[in-house]
C-alpha cells in the first residue's frame, strides 16, 4: 500500500423519491489499497459506488479522483479517469466474443475498422499478466459464470482502471472460484490498483481488506481494519444489533417420510443427462441439505421435484401421493413450498406489488377469490401481516417487488412459501445475495418451519449454510448423490473433497454402488 | 444447421436457373430481371428494419416511411421536373420520417409498435389527402449498362443492365454487411441492440446511437420509396407500397438479421414471384392473377412459420432503454 490518495469522497448525499440512499458519506482510498464496503442490502453501498462510477449524480458532496474534484456525467468520464467497475449483474453481450466484450467502447482501430487481431493479442496479454485464464475468441454465452466475471474484470483493466470497483463479485461464485478471485484481487492491489470491494460476506472482508467501511441506512457507521475487528463485531456494526452468525437449532426429531424419491433422472436445458438415478428421502421435521459445487445437477433436481422440469422416476411421492409427471401447480397443491434459486426470474413478478406477489401461487384459492373475482381485502390483509412478520422493509405493500433490495425480495418469497404451511419446503440458495441480518432471519424461519413439522430440502452453494442448517447432508456430484453424512459435526474437508468428485473414505460405496 | 439448409436451397435454385438457361435463354433472363426488380425495394426496406433492429428498435413504420418518400419523390420530381431533385425529396422525407419515428420510439421511449403504427397512419393519411391525379414524371430513370460485365452470359443482362437504384441497393447491402461486422459503429450498434446496459456502462451513448441509426435507416427507406415511384412504377397511386414494408421485415427475419442473408431472402421472394408470373403468362398454369399476386403474402406467412424460433433476434429489440 502506498500513501498516495487516489479517491476522496466527502459529504456525498443522494436522495431518491422517498428515500435517502446516501447521507453525508465520506471515504478515502489509497493506491494499492483494498477497501471493503460492508453493509446490509439497502445500506447504500451500490448507490455510493454508482456515484463514483458516474452512473448516478450526487445531490451534495464532492468526489476527488487523484486530487482533482470531478463532476461525472456518465461512466465514460469515470472510465477516462481510471475508474473501472465490475458489476454485480455482468454487463456483457452474450453473443459477442470475450475480446469483443473487453474492447467494446474503446476499440483498437484502423480508420473505422476494428483491429481484431490486435484486440485478441491485447486481451490475451492482459489476462496472462493478471493470471486469469480466458479464451479471447470464445463466445461469452458459452462461458461459466466464473469465467464471465473474469471477462468483466478484464474489461475494466483494459481501460487501464487503477481504481477498480467490484460490486459483490463473490455472490455468484463457488467457494473455489471465490478463493481464486481473492487471490487475483490481492494481485491487483500489489500492482498498485486500488480496489473497492462490496460484499456482505464477513470471511472475505477479513481475509483481504486493508480497510473496512461499514455502511448502514445510507451512512458510514464505522471504519476499521481486519486486525482490529472480528466477524461478530462487524456483523453488529452492519446490522446495528448483535447477530447470531452460527445457526442456533435444536436436535431434529424426524417423523414420517414426506418426500420419497427412487431412481429420479432428468435432463438439463440442452438435453444431456443432468441427474441420474437419484434416491432421496426427506422426513417431516428434518432438514436435508444438498452440498455440491454448482452445476452438478442441483438446479435440475430442484426443478424436477417441483414439477418444473420433466423427469422420470421409479418412485416419486409426496405424502404418499404419486407425483410422477405432475405439473408444478399440482405439486404445489400437495403442500410443497418452493424457494427458487433465481428469485428475480422464478420467484417474483417484478412489476407486481408485494401484495400480489404474496399470493402469486394462491390467488385462486377460495380465501383470495370467489367465482373469479379477487378478494383484495383478504390479499392485502395477508400481505400486511406477512410484511410485518417477515420484516420486509418496504414503504408499502403496493410497492412493486422489483424496487426492493435483494434481501427483502427474498423475504417476500420466503414469506409466501412458508405462510402456506408447506409439508415439504424445497429451498434453493435461500440466502444468495442476502445480507447478514436477513440471513439470520431466513435461517431461523426455515428452522421453525422444520420444528413445526415441515420436511425441508435445502440446496445451497454455501457450504457453511448447508453445514449450519442441515440435520443430514447429501453430497451431489455429476448428477448423482455420492455420499450421505449424518450427525452434528460433519467433516468440512471431507465434504469439500466429495464435492470435487473424490471418493468417500467412509464405507459409502457399497450402499451407492 | 440453418446455414446448411440455406446453402442447400441456394445451390438447388442456382442449378435450376442454369438448367433453365440452357433450355431458354430469353425467358430465363427476363424472369430473373423481373425477380431482381421485384426484390430491390424489399432489399432496401429490409436494410431499414435491420439497422433499426440491430440497434434494438422494432420499426414497423417502414411501410409508412416508404409510402411518404415514394410520394415525395414522385411529386417532387413531377413538380420540379428533375429526377435528381425528386430522389433527394424522397431521401429527405425518409430521413424526416426516420427522425419522427426515432423521437417517439427512442427519445420519448414510447412503445415502439405504437410509434411505428403512428408513422403508418400519418403516411396513409397525408399521401391520400395530398394526392393529385394527372401528374407525370419528366423522364424515366436511365438504365446504366456496365461495360464488359453486361456482355457476360446470364448475369450480364440480369445484373449489369439496370437502373441506378438497383446498383445502389447492392452497394448498400455490401456496405452494411461490412459496417455491421467489421467496424466500430457495427460493434457498438450490435451491443446496443443486444445489451444496452452493457453498452452504457462501456461508455456508449445508447440513446444517441439508437436515434442516429433509426434516423439514418429512415433515409434508406427514402431510397426504397424513391425507387418505387421513380424507377419501378414511374407513377404514384394511393397506398401503392402494398405492404412491402411488412414483407421487408419478414425478409429481414428470414435473412437472420444479416444484410447478405436478407438480400438472398429477398431474391428468393422475387424469384418465386417471377416464376409464378411467367408460368401464368405462358398459360402453363391457369389460375386467376389474384392468386399470383397473393404469393408474396402467403410466402411471408409460410416462411415466418418455418423460420420462427430458428433465428434469434437481437436480445434487446423492442425495449426502450431505461437506466436501472
Amino acid at each position: 500500500m502506498d500513501d498516495e490518495l487516489v479517491l476522496e469522497v466527502t459529504g456525498l448525499t443522494k436522495r431518491f423519491p422517498g428515500v435517502i440512499a446516501n447521507e453525508d458519506v465520506s471515504l478515502t482510498v489509497h493506491k494499492g489499497e483494498i477497501v471493503a464496503l460492508l453493509g446490509e442490502n439497502g445500506a447504500g453501498k451500490s448507490t455510493l459506488v454508482k456515484m463514483i462510477y458516474g452512473l448516478y449524480r450526487p445531490d451534495e458532496g464532492e468526489i476527488r479522483i487523484k486530487g482533482e474534484s470531478v463532476r461525472l456525467n456518465g461512466p465514460r468520464e469515470a472510465i477516462r479517469r481510471g475508474v473501472g467497475m465490475v458489476h454485480q449483474h455482468f454487463q456483457l453481450v452474450p453473443v459477442f466474443t470475450v475480446a469483443e466484450n473487453v474492447i467494446l467502447g474503446d476499440e483498437p482501430r484502423k480508420l473505422s475498422f476494428i483491429e481484431r487481431r490486435k484486440a485478441v493479442k491485447e486481451v490475451t496479454a492482459l489476462a496472462a499478466k493478471h493470471g486469469m485464464a480466458v479464451d479471447p475468441k470464445a463466445l461469452v454465452r458459452d462461458l461459466p459464470v466464473g469465467a464471465q466475471q473474469r471477462v468483466e474484470i478484464l474489461k475494466a483493466l483494459y481501460r487501464q482502471a487503477d481504481i477498480l470497483i467490484m460490486d459483490e463479485p463473490t455472490a455468484v461464485l463457488t467457494p473455489q472460484e471465490t478463493d481464486e478471485l481473492l487471490k487475483v484481487m490481492k494481485g491487483f492491489a500489489a500492482s498498485g490498483v486500488a480496489v473497492i470491494f462490496i460484499t456482505h460476506k464477513l470471511r472475505e472482508v477479513l481475509a483481504i481488506a486493508d480497510k473496512i467501511e461499514v455502511l448502514r441506512g445510507g451512512k458510514v457507521v464505522g471504519t476499521t481494519t481486519p486486525s482490529e475487528t472480528d466477524q461478530g463485531k462487524l456483523a453488529q456494526m452492519m446490522v446495528g444489533r448483535s447477530v447470531l452468525l452460527s445457526v442456533d437449532k435444536s436436535v431434529a426429531s424426524p417423523k414420517e417420510i414426506v418426500l420419497d424419491v427412487v431412481g429420479l433422472s432428468s435432463d438439463n436445458d440442452i438435453g444431456l443427462p443432468a441427474i441420474r438415478n437419484v434416491d432421496l428421502r426427506v422426513r417431516s421435521g428434518e432438514i436435508v441439505g444438498i452440498a455440491g459445487v454448482e452445476g452438478n445437477g442441483q438446479r435440475e433436481l430442484v426443478e424436477a421435484l417441483t414439477g418444473i422440469r420433466k423427469s422420470t422416476a421409479t418412485k416419486f411421492t409426496i405424502n404418499d401421493e404419486n407425483a410422477i409427471g405432475a405439473s408444478p401447480h399440482k405439486i404445489h397443491g400437495m403442500h410443497v413450498g418452493h424457494v427458487p434459486e433465481d428469485r428475480e426470474k422464478d420467484g417474483l413478478v417484478g412489476q407486481y406489488s408485494i401484495a400480489n406477489n404474496m399470493v402469486l401461487n394462491r390467488f385462486d384459492e377460495p380465501e383470495f377469490s370467489r367465482r373469479g373475482i379477487r378478494n383484495m381485502d383478504a390479499v392485502n390483509s395477508l400481505a400486511t401481516k406477512l410484511v410485518k412478520d417477515f420484516d420486509v422493509r418496504t414503504p408499502s405493500i403496493k410497492t412493486p417487488a422489483n424496487s426492493l433490495s435483494g434481501g427483502n425480495k427474498q423475504k417476500v418469497v420466503i414469506a409466501r412459501e412458508l405462510s402456506a404451511n408447506p409439508s415439504l419446503l424445497v429451498a434453493s440458495q435461500p440466502t444468495r445475495g442476502v445480507d447478514v441480518g436477513s440471513i439470520e432471519f431466513i435461517h431461523s424461519q426455515i428452522i421453525s418451519a422444520r420444528d413445526s413439522g415441515a420436511a425441508v430440502l435445502l440446496v445451497s452453494a454455501e457450504l457453511d449454510e448447508v453445514l449450519g442448517l442441515s440435520d443430514r447432508i447429501l453430497v451431489m456430484y455429476d448428477g448423482q448423490i455420492v455420499a450421505e453424512l449424518e450427525g452434528a459435526n460433519p467433516d468440512r474437508a471431507e465434504i469439500g473433497r466429495l464435492m470435487a468428485g473424490g471418493h468417500a473414505v467412509v464405507a459409502e460405496d457399497s450402499s451407492h454402488g | 444447421m440453418r446455414a446448411r439448409w440455406a446453402w442447400t436451397l441456394t445451390v438447388i435454385i442456382l442449378v435450376g436457373i442454369m438448367f433453365s438457361y440452357t433450355q431458354d435463354e430469353l425467358r430465363t433472363t427476363s424472369v430473373l430481371s423481373f425477380s431482381l426488380r421485384y426484390a430491390i425495394p424489399l432489399i432496401i426496406a429490409a436494410m431499414v428494419g435491420l439497422v433499426c433492429e440491430r440497434s434494438g428498435v422494432i420499426n414497423i413504420g417502414i411501410e409508412g416511411q416508404l409510402l411518404m418518400s415514394a410520394f415525395a419523390g414522385f411529386f417532387g420530381a413531377a413538380a420540379t421536373g428533375s429526377l435528381i431533385i425528386g430522389t433527394l425529396f424522397g431521401i429527405g422525407t425518409g430521413l424526416i420520417m426516420g427522425a419522427v419515428f426515432a423521437t417517439g420510439a427512442v427519445a420519448w421511449k414510447m412503445d415502439q409498435i405504437i410509434s411505428g403504427t403512428i408513422i403508418n397512419i400519418i403516411a396513409t393519411g397525408l399521401t391520400s389527402f395530398f394526392y393529385a391525379q394527372g401528374q407525370v414524371l419528366p423522364a424515366s430513370t436511365p438504365v446504366v449498362a456496365i461495360p464488359y460485365l453486361k456482355d457476360l452470359p446470364l448475369v450480364g443482362p440480369v445484373l449489369f443492365n439496370n437502373g441506378l437504384f438497383t446498383y445502389a441497393a447492392i452497394i448498400i447491402v455490401i456496405f452494411l454487411q461490412i459496417m455491421l461486422f467489421l467496424t466500430i459503429w457495427g460493434l457498438r450498434t450490435r451491443a446496443v441492440g443486444e445489451n444496452p446496459s452493457a453498452a452504457d456502462t462501456s461508455g456508449i451513448n445508447v440513446q444517441r446511437t439508437r436515434f442516429i441509426n433509426v434516423t439514418l435507416a429512415g433515409g434508406l427507406a427514402g431510397v426504397a420509396g424513391a425507387y418505387l415511384s421513380l424507377e419501378a412504377a414511374g407513377t404514384f397511386e394511393r397506398g401503392f407500397t402494398a405492404g412491402r414494408g411488412f414483407t421487408a421485415l419478414a425478409i429481414m427475419i428470414f435473412g437472420a438479421w444479416n444484410p447478405v442473408g436478407a438480400f438472398a431472402a429477398a431474391l428468393f421472394f422475387g424469384l418465386t414471384q417471377g416464376v409464378a408470373s411467367q408460368l401464368q403468362a405462358d398459360e402453363v398454369v391457369d389460375i386467376p392473377p389474384q392468386f399470383i399476386n397473393m404469393l408474396p403474402y402467403v410466402l411471408t406467412i409460410v416462411l415466418l412459420a418455418v423460420v420462427a424460433g430458428r433465428v434469434r433476434p437481437p436480445a434487446a429489440v423492442g425495449k426502450p432503454y431505461e437506466k436501472d
